[in-house]
């Protein structure tokens, strides 16, 4: 029996990467969200610019599911390579739709799926000479295709279409044109399928965002002005986004002048080099990397910790260890990046759950890093970074003003007593610093990673080195007020266990915990935003008997941290670890922990009698 | 060296400058080093060049590195902002504080271990991009702070103090300069300060990345029979190729010249270059000619010294980048803040 399915089920297109399959596919993920549907598009591509398999997967959903749910109902299998494999992941009653300008032969095929042949190749070929026509009408051919199998609305496609070659209005003709074609064969060709997409109204007012240009957004609203960054999977898409636009808003109106510079440096360590001498001299700085630039950053990083000295730190984290796998997704750079560099350092760390929370998280950093004095890294997983997600509108208080920190104009440094640039005078553990060439005689001090005194002379007196470590703590205790609190949700009925996870697990979890509460498994939530951890993780962990801790790295990274930084036995967390590179999601999530749960079951010693 | 602090008084009659501050307001604390490094002397010249051109302090960004070199920012203009940073790593420090604050000026202060081994990449990245600063490497041959093993620029065939020969080629932090596009390089010896100052003077009036690389003997580790960069064999080697006087402003000319042995040079702010040419051959503004120069004296065995390369009208990297004339680092939410209607623009784009 077929799978039916209206608004809910997983279609997969499996294509060669640089054949412009992603674009077409991007726009059929965009002509369902017009139909009010919600829709999770995930890329998984390779760590290569063309030639090599790379695979678009849409979730359709009727509940508002964002996370990836495990699966293929519907797979596109258009590349040659992958296509057994492909054919191999279609869950059982699911549909293959391949190009049958070549058909397989007989016996060759499962018998439990519905397999749709287009002559795609064919059809193209006796429309279109050129190779790099044929290639990239193809795709759109096939999205003509599928428009008119899932019972799509046709006229939105026309009209993505349309505004994705705005200004190249040459293009949409010939666009137009190859869509009707598939619609046309498709309608003469092919029955319906028992997979529809009906127009709906749960989209309400959300938008479509990547994460990266989500984080990229904030740092022009935050008010960043330097930018130093180093190409690396999957994190330059940020930089490039800041740069873009920076393009359109960083300009000024009547000199063109730039209100930002961006320098793409030599490799990591210039690029915090630069983010580092930039802030020291006042101005709002942040580089983006992923896992291997956190490395070479270390000595930096730890530089910034002991002077005390605002960076802001964008972690697009992606499988490791060394090189790991450039372009698939994990959460493995929480130990270092909370503890980077040699020596006893700790670094705040941001961890958003979506682009929408990615955005404010960025604009945030900078005014959390200026206010501390410290790096502040925003961790960003891969699956969040380069994939469109739906989110909430973003918005931004025009009245918010930037929070500089403790700075001392030069004004203030007549009317000071005294001044020390690492002196406790609020109790708060930080500072006042001043900027180079505030004041002819006052103010002035010396930027260094040795150890020092108060005012900023090299000191070795151990008196001296310790009262700054002190004060280094004091500083994070302070920390924990001035960023993101962790989130808590109780379940609908009372229980002893409870969930922590973080970044972009979330949607996966909240599918998950409607699973496991729908067979009887209740749990209370707690989403970690940021580290140091606020005094809620504790006594969240205090209300449980166990807690479980998801997360996909190997080594239950955060699990450790908790351990480590709040002194829980860690046999009250239990880790539910998913880490392959793919995202994570809630049948795993679910099924993992609904197991544990059921060990955890006590068997009642005599049944009673049932009627 | 000494733990006594100079005293602050000095006698009434010490020169002061266009601002009235004396040598002595470009002092700072005492120096560390061993009495008779090469470094404190190019110290005294900072001060001398600073007060010379009565800048203004608190405007100057003095960054390093790590070494004995690195240490000196320490030891002159004590009302400027300092950073030490780490190892090799000043040049990007510098080159992020310059992007924050176009209106400083910066003085990179670096060593040979910091420069040509650990920081070389990042001295070559920013000679090719003409970030404005002065970039002072303090050049002795040796890790002095680490006692004295060789650094990359120690010639092949010097020995150590413990009489080891170096047989690694060594480093021309010049010639890589020339190579990488620096539009101002020189070099001079801490021992030659009439050398040395209008170096230093001409290299911070200069609109671009300026590159000095000064001898600089450790009197330590590298001052023995069998360096290179001991005082006894830079100044049996020295091959001074120009001498540089600096008018400042539109000064008129009180020195009489020979005919033919000047070359002048017209800086981007109105002052001039006078380069007394004591090598009829050399040509300060052919880059070329200046490499091939340096390649055929450097085979001799001569240390040659000057200014070596200058291209007035360099761009600097705020130019390239067409910044703001105001800082970075002044502008606020009002400049860099898209505002609520272009995001609600952007939010209505994304559906």
């Amino acid at each position: 029996m077929p799978i039916e399915a209206v608004n809910d089920f997983v279609i997969r297109f499996a294509n060669v990467n640089g054949s412009g399959s992603a674009s077409a596919n991007e726009m059929f993920a965009r002509a369902i969200m017009r139909m009010g549907v919600t829709v999770a598009p995930r890329n998984v591509f390779p760590s290569n610019i063309q030639g090599l398999p790379t695979w678009y997967e849409i979730r359709v959903t009727s509940k508002g599911y964002l996370g990836a749910r495990g699966g293929t109902d519907f797979m596109v299998a258009m590349n040659p390579q992958t296509f057994n494999a492909d054919v191999a992941s279609i869950e059982p009653d699911g549909y293959l739709l391949y190009d049958n300008t070549r058909a397989l032969p007989p016996g060759k095929m499962r018998t439990d799926i519905n397999v749709i042949g287009v002559p795609l190749t064919e059809i193209c070929n006796k429309e279109y000479t050129d190779p790099r026509q044929r290639q990239l009408f193809k795709n759109i051919i096939c999205l003509g295709v599928l428009t008119e199998l899932f019972g799509m609305d046709f006229a939105e496609v026309e009209k993505l279409i349309g505004e994705q070659y705005r200004g190249k209005d040459k293009l949409i003709p010939p666009n137009v044109h190859a869509l009707h074609m598939g619609k046309d064969w498709a309608r003469a060709n092919l029955k319906p399928i028992g997979l529809r997409i009906k127009r709906s109204n749960d989209i309400g007012d959300k938008i479509l965002l990547e994460g990266n240009a989500a984080a990229a957004l904030g740092a022009v609203y935050g008010g960043a002005t330097v930018c130093g960054w180093y190409p690396i999977t999957p994190s330059s898409s940020l930089a490039e986004a800041f740069a873009s636009y920076c393009k359109k808003f960083r300009h000024d109106p009547e000199t063109g002048q730039a209100k930002y510079a961006i320098v793409q440096a030599e490799d990591e360590l210039a690029s915090i080099g630069m983010v580092i001498g930039a802030a020291w001299n006042g101005a709002r700085s942040f580089t983006a990397t992923s896992g291997p630039g956190i490395s070479l950053m270390q000595e930096f990083l730890g530089m910034a910790y002991f002077a005390e000295i605002p960076a802001v730190v964008f972690d697009v984290q992606r499988a490791g260890p060394s090189t790991g796998m450039p372009t698939r997704t994990q959460q493995c750079d929480i130990m270092a990046c909370a503890y980077a560099s040699h020596g006893d350092t700790k670094h705040v760390l941001l961890i958003p759950e979506d682009p929408a929370e990615t955005f404010d998280f960025a604009a945030d950093a900078f005014d959390v890093a200026d206010r501390l004095q410290t790096p502040v890294f925003v961790m960003i997983d891969l699956d969040i970074g380069m994939n469109h997600r739906l989110c909430r509108p973003l918005s931004w208080d025009d009245k918010r003003q930037y929070d500089r920190g403790k700075v001392l104009s030069a004004e203030e440094l007549e009317k000071a007593q005294d001044f020390g640039r690492y002196m406790d005078v609020d109790g708060d553990g930080i500072g006042y610093r001043t900027y180079p060439g505030t004041h002819a005689d006052k103010g002035a001090f010396f930027t260094r990673g040795t150890s020092h005194d108060s005012r900023a002379r090299y000191s070795e007196q151990g008196v001296h080195y310790v009262e700054g470590m002190q004060r280094l703590l004091r500083k994070l205790d302070t920390a924990k007020e001035v960023i993101p609190k962790p989130l808590r949700q109780n379940a609908a009925k009372g229980t002893r266990y409870g969930v922590i996870y973080y970044g972009s697990t979330s949607p996966a979890m909240a599918e998950a915990s409607e699973t496991l509460a729908a067979d009887g498994h209740h749990l209370n939530m707690l989403r970690v935003r940021a580290f140091p951890f606020h005094q809620d993780v504790a006594s969240f962990i205090a209300d449980h008997d166990f807690v479980f801790v998801v997360e996909q790295n190997r080594d239950a990274q955060m699990r450790s941290l908790i351990v480590n930084e709040l002194g829980i036995d860690p046999v009250r967390l239990v880790p539910i670890l998913h880490y392959d590179g793919t995202p994570i999601t809630a049948r795993f999530i679910a099924g993992a922990i609904g197991d544990r749960l059921d060990k955890l079951k006590v068997t009642p010693m005599r049944k009673v009698a049932s009627s | 060296m000494t733990y006594l602090t100079k005293p602050k008084f000095h006698h009434p009659s010490l020169p002061t400058n266009k601002l009235g501050f004396t040598r002595r307001d470009y002092e700072a604390s005492t120096s560390t080093l061993c009495a008779g490094c090469g470094h404190d002397s190019i110290s005294a010249a900072i001060i001398e060049a600073c007060f010379e051109l009565s800048i203004e302090p608190h405007r100057v960004a003095k960054i390093s590195g790590i070494g004995c070199s690195s240490k000196t920012p320490d030891y002159f203009l004590g009302q400027s902002h300092g950073f030490n940073s780490v190892h090799g790593r000043m040049p990007s420090v510098l080159t992020g504080a310059n992007l924050a604050n176009r209106d400083l000026i910066y003085l990179g202060v670096s060593g040979d271990g910091d420069s040509a081994s650990i920081g070389f990449g990042q001295f070559g990245h920013a000679m090719r991009r003409g970030v404005n600063m002065t970039y002072i490497v303090e050049n002795n041959g040796v890790y002095g702070l680490t006692k004295g093993q060789f650094s990359a620029t120690a010639d092949r065939g010097s020995k150590s103090k413990k009489g080891v020969l170096n047989s690694d080629s060594s480093i021309d932090l010049v010639a890589i300069a020339l190579q990488l596009g620096a539009t101002f390089v020189a070099r001079s010896f801490s021992g030659d300060k009439a050398q040395l100052v209008p170096l230093i003077k001409a290299a911070i009036q200069h609109r671009g990345a300026s590159f000095i690389d000064v001898i600089s003997p450790c009197i330590a580790f590298n001052n023995h029979a069998g360096s290179t960069k001991s005082f006894d064999y830079v100044r049996e080697h020295n091959e001074a190729v120009n001498a540089l006087d600096i008018m400042l402003g539109r000064a008129a000319i009180t020195v009489d010249y020979e005919p033919g042995k000047v070359v002048t040079v017209q800086q981007h702010d109105g002052s001039q270059l006078r380069l007394r040419k004591l090598n009829n051959d050399y040509d300060p503004t052919d880059r070329l000619a200046a490499q091939n120069f340096l390649i055929r004296h450097a085979a001799k065995g001569e240390v040659v010294t000057g200014l070596l390369f200058i291209e007035p009208d360099a761009d600097d990297l705020h130019a390239s980048f067409n910044t703001t004339e105001t800082p970075l680092n002044e502008l606020n939410a009002k400049e860099l803040c898209p505002g609520h209607a272009a995001l609600e623009k952007l939010n209505a784009s994304l559906r």
